[in-house]
Parts: C-alpha cells; sequence; structure tokens
C-alpha cells in the first residue's frame, strides 16, 4: 500500500496549495510568450493591429466576460461550501460548469463568424488574427479542462467536507486564473484602439 | 595546424583582445588548477600535513574573491564592447557599400558599378568596406574568418558589418548559420588586391550599368517617380532622403537608412510620415534582393 | 540485511505501478541510459564522418539530420532529466528526512510523460529524422525543412511537461516535508542546487513549449508569428527559444554542482568552504541566468545596445560561478583527501567547467564573439561544460551513490579507470575543437577545409577513446548488481540523513523520523 509522506491533512493541504500556484506561474509563463507576441506587434505594426480590432465583436465578448465572472463567483460560493461541509457545494459547481459552457458556446459562434473575415487578411493584420485565435483558443482550451476538473469534482462531492476539501481549493484558484487570463484577453482583443480610426 | 592571418583592422584588434583575454584567463585558469593539485598532494590522506581547525569561511578572501574577478570581467567588458562598437560604426559615406544576398546555398554580391559576383568577393586594400546583407530564404551568416567579422542575413531587413582590409591575400569565406542541405558547402573566398588591381577588375567584365543606373530605371519603371517626383500626389520629395533626420507620423524620429527604406517600399504602411497620408502601395513580392538593392543605391546617390 | 525498497514486490507490474520515489529514480535511470547511447550513436557517426574532410561517410542531409537528433536526446532527452528526475527522485526525500516527495503519483505520471515524450521523439526519427538543428530556427524550420519537425515538436513538448511537474514536485517537497530542526541553512547543496534548477524547470520550460508550438502551427498553417513573408519576426523567434534555452543551461549544471558538493567534502573529510555563499551563489545564477539569453544572438542583427546588456550581464553571471570554483578548491585545504572514483570525477568536474567557464568568459566578450559564434569553439566550450561537466558530476553521483541505491558496491579500481579513460578522451575529444573554432572552422558542416583534418583526428580519436570510456560503467555497474560486494548502509562515512538509513533504503526510508540538530558536512580531517 503506497505510503503518504504527509503527517496530517492540514500538512497535505498546504502543500496541495503550494503545488497549484507553482503549476499557475508555469501557466502564466506558458501564456507569456504569446502575450510578448501581442505586445511586439502591436508595437511594430500597430495600424495593422487597429484594423483588426475593429473586427472583433465586442458585444459578444462583453457577455462572455460577465458570464465568466459570474462562474468564478459560483466557484468561490462553492468552494466556500465545501469549507462549511454544505451540500450546495454540488448545486455550485453545476452552475459553474453550465456558464464555463455558455462561455465556449458564444466563443464558438464568434469564430464561426470570424473565420470568413479572416480568410482574406494578410501580412501584419493576419498575425493579429492568428494571436487572436490562438490566446483565446489555448484560454478555452484550459476553460475546457476546468470544466472537466468541475463535473469531476461534482461526481465525488460526498467525499469533500469540512475536514478534507483541498481538491475543490485547487479547483476554485485553477478556475479563478483562467478568468484573470480572460480579464487580459478581453480588453487587448476586443478594446484596444477598438475606436480608434 | 595551420595559422589565421588577420588581414583586416578588425581582426587585429579583435586579436589583440583575443590573445590577452587568453592569457589572463589562462594565468587564473593554471592558479586554481595549482592549486587543487597542491592541496591534493599536501593533504591527501595519510600525509602528515596540518589539518587542524580547518577553516569553514574566511569573509575577506571570498568578498575579494568575488570584487576582483568583477572588476577583471568589467574591464574586458568594456574593452570588447568598444571593439565591437566599430564593427557597425558609421554611415556609408566614407565606406564602400557591397550589397551581399545570401541564399540556398550561395553569396551573391553586387558592386556599386553593377559588377556581380557568386561566392566570391574582391575587395580592395585599405578601402573601409560596408557589406549590406540580406536573404532570399532563411538566415544566413556571412563569415570571414581571416577578418574576423560575422554577420547574419535575415529574411524581412538588412544587415551589415563593416571593416578595412590590410592584407592582400584569397581568404576563406564560409556561411556560418545552419540553412539546410548545402550549408557546408556555401562559401567561397574573398579577394583582397592592391586599390589599382581592384579598380582594373571592378571595371573589366562588368556588362552591367551601375547598381545607380539599374536603381533609376526601376525608379522609373515601377511608378515610383509618378508620385514622388513634380506629381499632384502627395508624397515626400525623395532627392537627399538618405541620412535624412524623417518625422513620423506616430511621433518618432528616424533616419531614413537602408533599412528606413526597405522598409517604406515593402511595408509601407508601417512608419508612414508626418503630414502624410498611408495611400503608398507595397512593392512585396514584386522585388527581388538585387532589384531592392539598386532602388536603395539609386536614392542614396540622387542627392 | 534486507533489500529494502528493492524488495518490494519483483514484477515488472510492481516498477511500472509505483509510487516510490526511489524507484520512480531508478525507472527515469534506466531510461535516460537508453537516450544516451542513442545520442551518443548519433555523436560517434558524426566524428566518423568528420575524420576526413570530405563528406564521404554519409550524404549531407544525413548529417544533419544527425547533430538534430543529437542536440535533441543529449539536452531533452539525457542532460536536462539526469541529475534531477534520477538523483533528485532518489534523494531529495531522504536528505530531508521525508518518506517520499510531495506528489507521489504526478511523479509517476512524469515518469510516463518523459516515455511519452520519448515515443513521439523516436517516430521522428523513425520516420526520418529531423535536420532543422536542435535550435529550431525560423523560417527554415517553419516553410523550408522537408523533415518530420511537427513529430520531434510534439516529443519535445510532452517531455517538458515531465521536466515542470518534476521540479513543481521537488519544490513542494523541500518547502513543506522537511524533518524537523532541518531549516533551509542546514540544507545539503544538493538540495539547495536541485531547488534552484527546479525554479528554473517551472518557469523556462513553459516559454518552450509555447514557442515551439508557434513553431509547430506556423508550419501546418502557414500563420505565425515568425516568418516575415506571414508578418512575422525570425528574431522573435530567437529570442523566445534562448530565453529558455540559456536557463535551460543551467538546468544542466547546477545539479552537477549540487552534486559535487556533496563528494568534494566526503573526501576531503571537511565541511565545505564557504558554505553561505555557495548557496546564495546557487541563486544567484538561477537568477542572473535567465537575464543572459541574449549573448547567443549577438550577431543576430539584434541592436548593438542589446548586444552590450546581454555580454555585461553574461559576464556577472561568471561571478557566482567562480565563487564555486573557487570554495571547492578551498574545501581541499586542510581536508584528508581520497581519491575515490567518485572524487576522481568531482574533481574532474571542476577542472573542466573551470576551462568550460574561462572560454564562456571568452565568448561573453562582444568582439570575440563575432569570431567564435557558430564555429567549434561554442561547441568545445558548451561541450566543455555539459559533458566534462554535468556528465562526469552525473557518473561521479551514480558511483557516489550507487551503494544506497542498489545495496552494491562497484569495484573500486575499475571505477577509477573509467574516470581517469573519460577524463582523457574527453579531453583529447574537446579541446582541439577550441582551436578549430579559432580557426574558423563553422559549426554543422559536414565537409570542411582540408587543413582542419589534423585537429579533426585527434577529436575523432578522442572520441573513440571517450566511447570506452562510457562503456565501462555500463559494464561494471551492471555486473555489481549480481556480483558486487554487499554495501553497508554509509560505505563512505558520510553525513547526511541518506546514509543514515539503509543501503539500500526501506521503502518508507526512515524507521524513525529524523530530527536535526546541526548543519550539513560536519567532517573531521583529523580523525
Amino acid at each position: 500500500m503506497p505510503t503518504t509522506p504527509f503527517d496530517s491533512t492540514l500538512e497535505r493541504r498546504e502543500a496541495d496549495l503550494l503545488g497549484i500556484w507553482a503549476f499557475l506561474v508555469t501557466e502564466v509563463l506558458f501564456f507569456g510568450p504569446l502575450f510578448f507576441g501581442y505586445v511586439h506587434g502591436r508595437l511594430t505594426h500597430p495600424e495593422a493591429f487597429t484594423a483588426g480590432s475593429h473586427h472583433m465583436h465586442v458585444v459578444l465578448g462583453t457577455l462572455n466576460t460577465a458570464i465568466l465572472m459570474t462562474s468564478s463567483l459560483t466557484m468561490a460560493l462553492g468552494v466556500a461550501a465545501a469549507r462549511g461541509g454544505r451540500k450546495s457545494l454540488r448545486t455550485w459547481l453545476v452552475l459553474t460548469a453550465l456558464l464555463g459552457l455558455a462561455f465556449l458556446g458564444i466563443k464558438a459562434s464568434e469564430y464561426w463568424m470570424e473565420s470568413s473575415e479572416v480568410a482574406q487578411a494578410s501580412g501584419a493584420e493576419l498575425t493579429f488574427y492568428f494571436l487572436y485565435f490562438a490566446m483565446t483558443g489555448l484560454h478555452a482550451v484550459h476553460l475546457t479542462i476546468g470544466i472537466g476538473i468541475v463535473a469531476w469534482l461534482w461526481r465525488h462531492a460526498s467525499r469533500y467536507g469540512a475536514a478534507y476539501h483541498s481538491p475543490v481549493e485547487v479547483t476554485g484558484i485553477y478556475w479563478h486564473f483562467v478568468d484573470v487570463v480572460w480579464v487580459f484577453l478581453y480588453p487587448m482583443f476586443y478594446l484596444l484602439q477598438r475606436y480608434s480610426a | 595546424m595551420t595559422w589565421l592571418p588577420a588581414a583586416s583592422d578588425t581582426a587585429q584588434s579583435v586579436d589583440l583582445l583575443f590573445y590577452s583575454v587568453l592569457v589572463l584567463t589562462g594565468l587564473m585558469t593554471l592558479a586554481i588548477f595549482a592549486l587543487m593539485i597542491f592541496f591534493g598532494v599536501r593533504y591527501r590522506a595519510g600525509s602528515p600535513a596540518d589539518r587542524t581547525n580547518p577553516p569553514p569561511r574566511k569573509k575577506w578572501l571570498e568578498l575579494g574573491w568575488i570584487f576582483t574577478p568583477l572588476a577583471i570581467f568589467i574591464g574586458i567588458f568594456v574593452w570588447g564592447a568598444v571593439v565591437y562598437a566599430g564593427f557597425y560604426r558609421g554611415g556609408p559615406d566614407d565606406a564602400m557599400t557591397v550589397f551581399v544576398v545570401g541564399k540556398q546555398w550561395m553569396w551573391k554580391a553586387e558592386h556599386a558599378n553593377g559588377r556581380r559576383e557568386i561566392d566570391e568577393l574582391h575587395l580592395p586594400l585599405g578601402q573601409p568596406v560596408r557589406i549590406v546583407l540580406s536573404t532570399e530564404d532563411v538566415i544566413h551568416s556571412f563569415y570571414v574568418p581571416a577578418f574576423r567579422i560575422k554577420q547574419d542575413a535575415v529574411p524581412g531587413r538588412y544587415t551589415s558589418i563593416r571593416f578595412t582590409p590590410t592584407r592582400e591575400g584569397e581568404y576563406w569565406l564560409h556561411c556560418a548559420e545552419y540553412c539546410g542541405t548545402d550549408h557546408a558547402r556555401m562559401g567561397g573566398r574573398v579577394v583582397v588586391m592592391a586599390p589599382a588591381a581592384f579598380a582594373q577588375w571592378l571595371e573589366r567584365g562588368n556588362q552591367n550599368p551601375s547598381l545607380a543606373s539599374q536603381g533609376f530605371e526601376l525608379f522609373r519603371r515601377l511608378g515610383c517617380s509618378g508620385c514622388h517626383v513634380n506629381s499632384t500626389v502627395h508624397a515626400p520629395d525623395l532627392a537627399g532622403v538618405y541620412g535624412r533626420v524623417v518625422h513620423l507620423s506616430d511621433g518618432r524620429t528616424v533616419v531614413a537608412d537602408e533599412a528606413y527604406l526597405r522598409d517604406s517600399i515593402l511595408l509601407p504602411k508601417r512608419d508612414v510620415v508626418a503630414g502624410y497620408e498611408p495611400i503608398m502601395p507595397s512593392f512585396q513580392g514584386q522585388l527581388d534582393e538585387g532589384q531592392l538593392s539598386a532602388l536603395i543605391t539609386y536614392l542614396k546617390e540622387n542627392q | 540485511m534486507t533489500w529494502g525498497y528493492l524488495g518490494e514486490g519483483y514484477t515488472l507490474r510492481s516498477w511500472l505501478t509505483t509510487h516510490d520515489h526511489k524507484r520512480i529514480a531508478v525507472l527515469y535511470m534506466v531510461a535516460i541510459t537508453a537516450f544516451f547511447f542513442l545520442g551518443g550513436a548519433a555523436a560517434a557517426l558524426m566524428r566518423m564522418e568528420l575524420a576526413t574532410p570530405a563528406g564521404d561517410l554519409v550524404s549531407a542531409n544525413t548529417y544533419n539530420k544527425l547533430f538534430t537528433i543529437h542536440g535533441v536526446v543529449m539536452v531533452w532527452f539525457f542532460l536536462i532529466p539526469s541529475i534531477p528526475s534520477v538523483l533528485g527522485n532518489f534523494l531529495v526525500p531522504l536528505m530531508i528526512g521525508a518518506r517520499d516527495m510531495a506528489f507521489p503519483r504526478l511523479n509517476l505520471a512524469s515518469w510516463y510523460i518523459y516515455v511519452l515524450g520519448g515515443l513521439f521523439t523516436a517516430a521522428a526519427l523513425i520516420a526520418g529524422g529531423v535536420d532543422t538543428g536542435w535550435t529550431f530556427y525560423t523560417p527554415y524550420s517553419t516553410r523550408f525543412s522537408d523533415t518530420n519537425v511537427v513529430l520531434v515538436i510534439v516529443g519535445v513538448f510532452i517531455v517538458g511537461f515531465s521536466s515542470i511537474l518534476t521540479g513543481l514536485n521537488i519544490i513542494v517537497t523541500v518547502h513543506k516535508l522537511r524533518a524537523p530542526g532541518l531549516t533551509w541553512f542546514r540544507l545539503p547543496l544538493f538540495i539547495w542546487a536541485n531547488y534552484a534548477t527546479s525554479l528554473i524547470l517551472l518557469l523556462a520550460t513553459p516559454v518552450l513549449a509555447m514557442t515551439l508550438t508557434l513553431v509547430a502551427l506556423e508550419r501546418l498553417f502557414n500563420v505565425g508569428i515568425f516568418d516575415p513573408a506571414l508578418g512575422g519576426d525570425p528574431l522573435l523567434f530567437q529570442h523566445l527559444f534562448w530565453f529558455y534555452s540559456h536557463p535551460a543551461v543551467y538546468i544542466m549544471v547546477l545539479p552537477a554542482m549540487g552534486v559535487a558538493s556533496e563528494i568534494i567534502p566526503c573526501f576531503a573529510r571537511r565541511t565545505v568552504f564557504g558554505y553561505r555563499f555557495m548557496a546564495y551563489a546557487i541563486l544567484g545564477i538561477a537568477s542572473i541566468g535567465f537575464l543572459v539569453w541574449g549573448h547567443h544572438m549577438f550577431v543576430s542583427g539584434q541592436s548593438m545596445y542589446a548586444g552590450m546588456v546581454f555580454s555585461m550581464l553574461s559576464f556577472l553571471v561568471a561571478i557566482p560561478s567562480a565563487i564555486k570554483v573557487f570554495n571547492w578548491t578551498a574545501t581541499l585545504y586542510k581536508g584528508s583527501i581520497y581519491f575515490s572514483a567518485p572524487m576522481l570525477y568531482a574533481l574532474g568536474f571542476v577542472g573542466l567547467f573551470t576551462i568550460g567557464g574561462m572560454t564562456g568568459l571568452i565568448l561573453a566578450s562582444l568582439a570575440l564573439d563575432v569570431h567564435l559564434t557558430d564555429t567549434y569553439f561554442v561547441i568545445a566550450h558548451f561541450h566543455y561544460i555539459m559533458v566534462g561537466g554535468s556528465v562526469m558530476a552525473y557518473l561521479g553521483a551514480i558511483h557516489f551513490w550507487w551503494p544506497k541505491i542498489s545495496g552494491r558496491m562497484y569495484p573500486e579500481t575499475m571505477g577509477r579507470i573509467a574516470a581517469l579513460t573519460i577524463f582523457f578522451g574527453f579531453n583529447l575529444t574537446f579541446f582541439p575543437q577550441y582551436l578549430l573554432g579559432w580557426l574558423g572552422m563553422p559549426r554543422r558542416y559536414h565537409e570542411y577545409p582540408p587543413e582542419f583534418q589534423v585537429l579533426n583526428l585527434f577529436s575523432s580519436a578522442g572520441a573513440a577513446v571517450l566511447a570506452i570510456g562510457y562503456l565501462l560503467p555500463l559494464a561494471y555497474l551492471g555486473w555489481s548488481l549480481f556480483y558486487g560486494k554487499r554495501a553497508p548502509a554509509n560505505p563512505w562515512q558520510a553525513t547526511g540523513l541518506e546514509w543514515q538509513t539503509g543501503s539500500p533504503p526501506p521503502q518508507h526510508n526512515f524507521d524513525a523520523e529524523p530530527v536535526v540538530t546541526r548543519g550539513p558536512y560536519a567532517y573531521d580531517p583529523v580523525r
């Protein structure tokens, strides 16, 4: 039978939390080159990036931002429920997952509309679209994984109570990270220079 | 073993730096090795040396061997940076410009008078030279060991390096950035000749018009003069543009060098001159590197 | 005497489903050894080709694929995992008095991820190889190479996650599972070194993952940020690639430094000189190492001023390394030195790392680098550090901890013969390459001007000796598993918690949790 290296659940929880934060640092560095490429592109080809930002669907993007931030709220309420050993954990997890799916649905519809517009772009404007699809796409992959984990938690929700709930906390931290990434992507692609010539 | 000649001003200054640093680092290395061997022998297990109270640390010694190397390293850095700056200084006013294009797997050079070479570069002794590099495909690197100079040719831009040959002879030219199958075969020779012999060589066998006149022909044929010379279209006057300080529409100021002119032709919407509309069409894909260098040479000489 | 963790199940299944960090370390050891010999085979073919100036042994395309696979395999499948994933996994919990790593199942997953990455890379090799060089410069890799670039990128991407998860495990373990009384400044330097390495693994590897992903996307879909024809910039690739790959070399050398700091005090029978500065130097190397990547790009077309900043910082990063060399040397002062096989490897490491480091100073100098970059001088420089340095330290570590890992002693005389053979063969192989580089022989050349033949011949001869040197430990360490003397708990009379338990340790490491009351390396040379 496998030995556990920890002497207590408290010790294990501390390690789990340190682990997820360390993992999120790697995620920042993973997204990093894309952010860097965006900054580089905006500095060297400002006119092309401005042109690209005119083709984004700002209403849908704003709606999605509201949806994702609400899902962070429901996730946080889920973590609180787990800590308190309350049954409402499952409800909050379901709401979080549903909001996440709504986000993905709206994103998919945006991709559908944009792909035909993008096919005509060239040069640095094409770079803008590439970065848009790459960054929001990578974000969507992370969100999908998050929804999967939330679903898994829902399935095993009876395991988590006041005494042991660090998987819920760890998932909550991950979910908030995915939200924070979007908080950067939204102004970068939908708001910056949208209203300038 | 062979010996590498120092055939340029850059080679001479690089060699002085190299041998100095080599001696310095060599002495430091030998000192460390001598100490290791000395301690290894004196304190080998079973020897009668005094081993009482081995020091776990000695603060003044440790700080000493931090700050002494630091001072030495700063010295080497400054010397190297100063020599390096000399490879890139100055404009073309006093240096002869040669456009060199790399392509898989050959070097093409074109002199100002139009004379072209493949895998060879003839240069006059004692005359400062500025190689302006470009590439038609992947990154290559123009390397002449005897001159101690090397510069990558990067797609989408110009790079340049400057030196003065100081010794007649033939020297290896190598491509030094891996570029595919025949990377090892992409090379040739640089031939340094006495100035009179070079002048003869330059004229002899050249059937091409000068780069500048080729450029002038392109300037008219492609329609540049249609907007830039006596036109109703509001376009910047290009007489004397090379080396001029240009104010851009986003507030920046740049000097109009080869890179600026290249970008203005291929990516005209990028650095628009203040007071003008971004209406110039791009010539990306319509010009090869040779034609670009001809146009730019024309603009440089059109004072 | 029992067989400890080795005795907990003899089936393949018990090994492949283990959560025990010690067994996982052995799984890694087997895997990286296989890749070492694959990368070595590529090198052997290269050195055979280079014995003569003409490109007559293999075609140009084949040669280009050989140096690519040599680099990819040696960097990502051997050097980077070598000390952290083998010795780090085995020793970190033992050295800090813990029962296992913080996340044992994640640890096993890391090994499987490594293997999966290896399979993809092997698939790329079988499918015909890759010819971009391990550096994947664009636009050659995105638009011009017609080899299996995406397949090998997938392999490297996957193995990167193995690195990241190993680093994450080490960091959390060191923070959260230290035995009572084991404060940070009582930790062995091996722990400091692997901890700092893990920070680099965490911060740098994801950048590589994304950068290579972008290369793959550009190659597959003809959109991207690296090709000027698509509105991109090849230098952007270089900045992103080297932002990872320079810290990567510190991933490869810091653990080796940690090993030297364990072996030298033990066989000099005295405490390491300047422990605090040694620890700070490790952190200094790790942090400044993130700021020097542009020294790979001095002739790339980046601005002259950027070059100057990177050059200055490159000189700065040499200072903490110099501190360590001085301190190892000073650790010999008033010691009682025994030249065991591990000690020969460790001292060889210090000497060869010093030479490699000095040539690093030469390369850091802008004007000199213009001549020397992309030549055999650079190849010699990094092989002195990575092979003369890291590989020798890895072998020294394997020998030093062999009794602990296997419960057997290796034959000492053979160990010393192998160490000296490797030292001699290594210098014969790589010292001539410094001369070749200075004389102007570019790298990645499968044929060369005839005046370079003599030096190349020496180098190829050295490679043959080196190959023999590497085969020797494979043979006698393997032999010792069956016929070696049974090892006691502490054959070297070493300090360190790993020596306070059996050889090999029981599965749960310690019968009673250790309590630490003093610093490491409490050796006395007089006794």
